[in-house]
């Protein structure tokens, strides 16, 4: 199979030549995490067109209509929105190469995070249905979860980034903030996917 | 025709990786290595789906199950389907043709994510061998490739949810890849090259990926409710608790009619690549064809409800979705007149890459008249479920995209190895393909006409002759693929030594070696405007500016 490749003496130099691309091209993952979100958002959008048709189409049996409490995910949707402001902040902090602000910044969006997650359980543990209940409750929870299965992975990466950023010259700092980036836009969406869930599950 | 001098800047020595055949079965991140992986691999899962399709034609010679188990043809029908899809055309017309193309028409050195790229293809060979081996375990899925609810809901769990599993993870692969030709195709264009000179199987991979990237999340959605409703017993899907199966079907057609685009928009690519060099001509109306992919890519996503006229659809949807759809065949039409004009008045040479472009374009054009003969309700009412479904599918995807994939193969292979294949074996390949695929198809719309369902192991007598000679015809197939491999195995050896560019094409992947170096070429990349420049005295190359690297040997 050598016969295959006569440039031979090239190939004994095969590019695994991603390490150097930062400074020989402009950088392209954000526009293809952004790509990625495009694709995260039409899985949202396919659950929620279930959710709206089934709501349209398949009417529940009496007494299955639940009035969902309000106060609980309200404080939900304040708490993500917080920690979208606290998240900028941790960014713009690390960009003056203030380490240690933007840690504790990053420090209080996780911690809002873990918040969202805690009460979303508190939620789950107090609804009067579960997961098999009927085609509403079976909606609500994969919307719901799929949701915080989003933000659980958004509050690791927050930890990492968290962890990373010990020093002006650890992996991530001023001279690399991409993985800062990366991880706040995908907060970012997480949180506008919530307020988009919060309106179509709870007020409409 | 432009080729700007290239720079004589030495690239960066990259630090090691496996060098021969040993580097086909590494993460590498080469993009051609990645496309050769599609490749293969692919071919090889067409080998087993081709295998499965031999068990299935020989089941259907007679008008009882006698050859396997009524279980078992659901199991092999569910699998040949699966894997023909999601394991052969889709991961080598975009995987495999785009890997290794697309960076050169844009005059990059690799894809955007090489090693996104690298992660892409190597979540197929598992998910397909998970696939296959739930045959062996526990019994495949029996839900056919459309795991429509509640079938699916009823049949044996362990299959179907495998099955899930290994759906779920090629779409991963899909969407990974989708992304990754999106960045390489916007992004990583060697500057000075504008997107309306791009070759047109660009054009054609944009408007595939940004499909992939609309329309598989929905599917892994969907697969993902309905395994909760296999798993949990959650009933989104279940009359019996409530749920609705025709919700199920909106979201899988929502990915799945632009899955068939998926799998078709690359081979016109392709095609639109491969007849221009061979005719001497410039491709005819680059211009349209750009904005039919575009048309197609947009209305493509708005036609799905038509594989769901008996589904209790509304009229106000049927109406819909009927003009819709017959709108699809305004941009369709227009790709296939612009090939044949740039046909007409060619100097074609008839080699086999030509003659299975042909052999395309005739059975495409047979498929979506059928095609929009199944968009028409009253039609569809009688037809839908039968025979003649599987006939215009099979016309589409056997007709049209894997001519197409043995069309690219003829024309690049001298690119990848650096050897010609054999002319004659090629011909003979193409003229049992063509004679076996008619055989074998053509009869099946008779037998939907008449009445035969699809998907059975059983049928009435009566349809005993017309099925026996379609498994003649399927029995050609199978011995066409013969030539073809011993000329891909025996070429690579004994081969005619093929040069930089033996078609004298004027698209960037020629202007190196064959094969080509590892990033592609050893001076700049060459800056293409043009390139479909034929028929022009001496095919307008600018042999000065050319030379003085190792892009272009004159005189071939
Ligand atoms: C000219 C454009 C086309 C039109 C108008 C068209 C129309 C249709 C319609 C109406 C059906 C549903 C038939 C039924 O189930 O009763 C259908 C089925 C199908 N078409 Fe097409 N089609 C076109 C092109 C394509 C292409 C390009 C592909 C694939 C590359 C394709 C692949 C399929 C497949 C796989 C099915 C069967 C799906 C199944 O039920 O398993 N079609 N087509
Ligand atoms: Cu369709």
């Amino acid at each position: 199979m050598t016969s295959l490749t006569p440039q031979n003496a090239q190939l004994d130099h095969v590019d695994d030549h991603d390490e150097d691309h930062g400074s020989e091209h402009p950088d392209h993952r954000m526009f293809g995490l952004a790509t990625f979100l495009v694709a995260d958002a039409m899985t949202f959008a396919g659950f929620f067109a279930a959710y709206l048709t089934f709501k349209a189409v398949n009417p529940l049996m009496p007494g299955a209509i639940y009035e969902l409490e309000l106060p609980l995910p309200t404080l939900n949707t304040i708490l993500l929105l917080v920690s979208s402001a606290t998240f900028h902040r941790a960014g713009v902090n690390l960009r003056k190469q203030q380490n240690e602000r933007c840690r504790l910044w990053l420090m209080l969006t996780a911690m809002l995070g873990l918040a969202f997650l805690a009460s979303q359980m508190v939620e789950y543990f107090t609804l009067p249905f579960g997961l098999a209940d009927n085609l509403y409750a079976s909606t609500f929870y994969a919307l719901t979860g799929f949701h915080g299965l989003h933000v659980t992975l958004g509050t690791l990466m927050i930890l990492i980034v968290w962890w990373q950023c010990r020093t002006p010259s650890g992996r991530i700092s001023a001279n690399n903030h991409f993985p800062l980036e990366a991880a706040e836009l995908y907060w970012h969406f997480v949180d506008g996917i919530w307020v988009i869930l919060f309106v179509i599950l709870y007020l409409i | 025709m432009t080729i700007t001098a290239p720079q004589k800047t030495a690239p960066a020595l990259p630090p090691l990786q496996p060098t021969g055949w040993l580097r086909y079965l590494s993460f590498s991140v080469d993009h051609k290595v990645i496309g050769l992986q599609y490749l293969i691999c692919g071919f090889a899962f067409y080998l087993i789906g081709g295998a499965m399709a031999g068990a299935i034609r020989t089941e259907l010679l007679s008008p009882v199950s006698d050859f396997m188990a009524r279980d078992v043809y659901n199991q092999i029908l569910t699998l040949h389907g699966t894997v023909m899809i999601f394991l052969w055309i889709v991961p080598v017309v975009n995987g495999a043709f785009g890997n290794y193309l697309i960076p050169f028409y844009v005059g990059a050195r690799d894809m955007a994510y090489p090693r996104l790229n690298a992660v892409a293809f190597w979540l197929i060979p598992p998910a397909g061998l998970m696939l296959i081996s739930s045959y062996f375990i526990t019994g495949a899925a029996q839900s056919g490739w459309t795991a429509y609810p509640p079938l699916s809901i009823t049949t044996p769990a362990t299959g179907q949810i495998i099955w899930i599993l290994s759906v779920l993870l090629l779409g991963g692969s899909s969407i990974f890849g989708g992304i990754n030709f999106i960045a390489t195709i916007l992004k990583l264009r060697r500057p000075g090259l504008k997107l309306m000179q791009l070759p047109m199987y660009c054009w054609a991979m944009l408007g595939t990926s940004i499909l992939v990237v609309l329309s598989t999340p929905v599917l892994a959605g969907t697969l993902i409710m309905l395994s909760f409703d296999i798993v949990a017993h959650t009933g989104f899907f279940n009359p019996g608790m409530g749920g609705n199966v025709v919700v199920y079907q909106h979201l899988f057609w929502f990915y799945s009619h632009p899955a068939v685009y998926i799998m078709v928009l690359p081979a016109f690519g392709l095609v639109s690549e491969i007849l221009p060099v061979h005719c001497r001509k410039p491709l005819f109306g680059y211009t349209t064809m750009v904005y039919s992919i575009m048309a197609i890519v947009v209305l493509g996503l708005v036609v799905w409800a038509h594989h769901m006229f008996t589904s209790g659809t509304p009229p106000w949807m049927r109406l819909f979705f009927t003009i819709a759809t017959a709108f699809i065949a305004v941009p369709t039409g227009i790709k296939f007149f612009n090939w044949l004009a740039t046909l007409w008045g060619g100097r074609i040479s008839l080699n086999s890459a030509v003659l299975f472009s042909c052999g395309f374009i005739v059975n495409f054009v047979l498929g979506g008249i059928t095609g929009v003969a199944l968009a028409q309700v009253p039609f569809d009412v009688h037809v839908h479920d039968t025979y003649f479904v599987v006939a215009h599918f099979h016309y589409i995807v056997y007709g049209g995209s894997v001519f197409v994939i043995f069309a690219s193969i003829y024309h690049w292979y001298p690119k990848i190895i650096g050897r010609m294949l054999d002319e004659h074996l090629g011909r003979l390949h193409f003229l049992l393909t063509f004679i076996g695929f008619n055989l074998c198809f053509a009869p099946q719309h008779w037998l939907g006409l008449n009445g035969m369902p699809r998907r059975v192991a059983e049928y009435d007598p009566q349809f005993e002759l017309v099925n026996q000679i379609s498994s003649a015809g399927a029995l050609l197939m199978a011995i066409s693929t013969l030539p073809f491999l011993w000329n891909v195995i025996a070429s690579a050896f004994y081969g005619a030594i093929a040069g930089d560019n033996p078609w004298r094409a004027l698209t960037p992947e020629w202007l190196t070696s064959s094969p080509p170096p590892v990033e592609n070429w050893k001076g700049d990349p060459p800056l293409v405007t043009h390139p479909y420049g034929y028929g022009t005295p001496g095919d307008e190359i600018d042999l000065n500016s050319a030379s003085g690297s190792d892009l272009w040997r004159s005189g071939q």
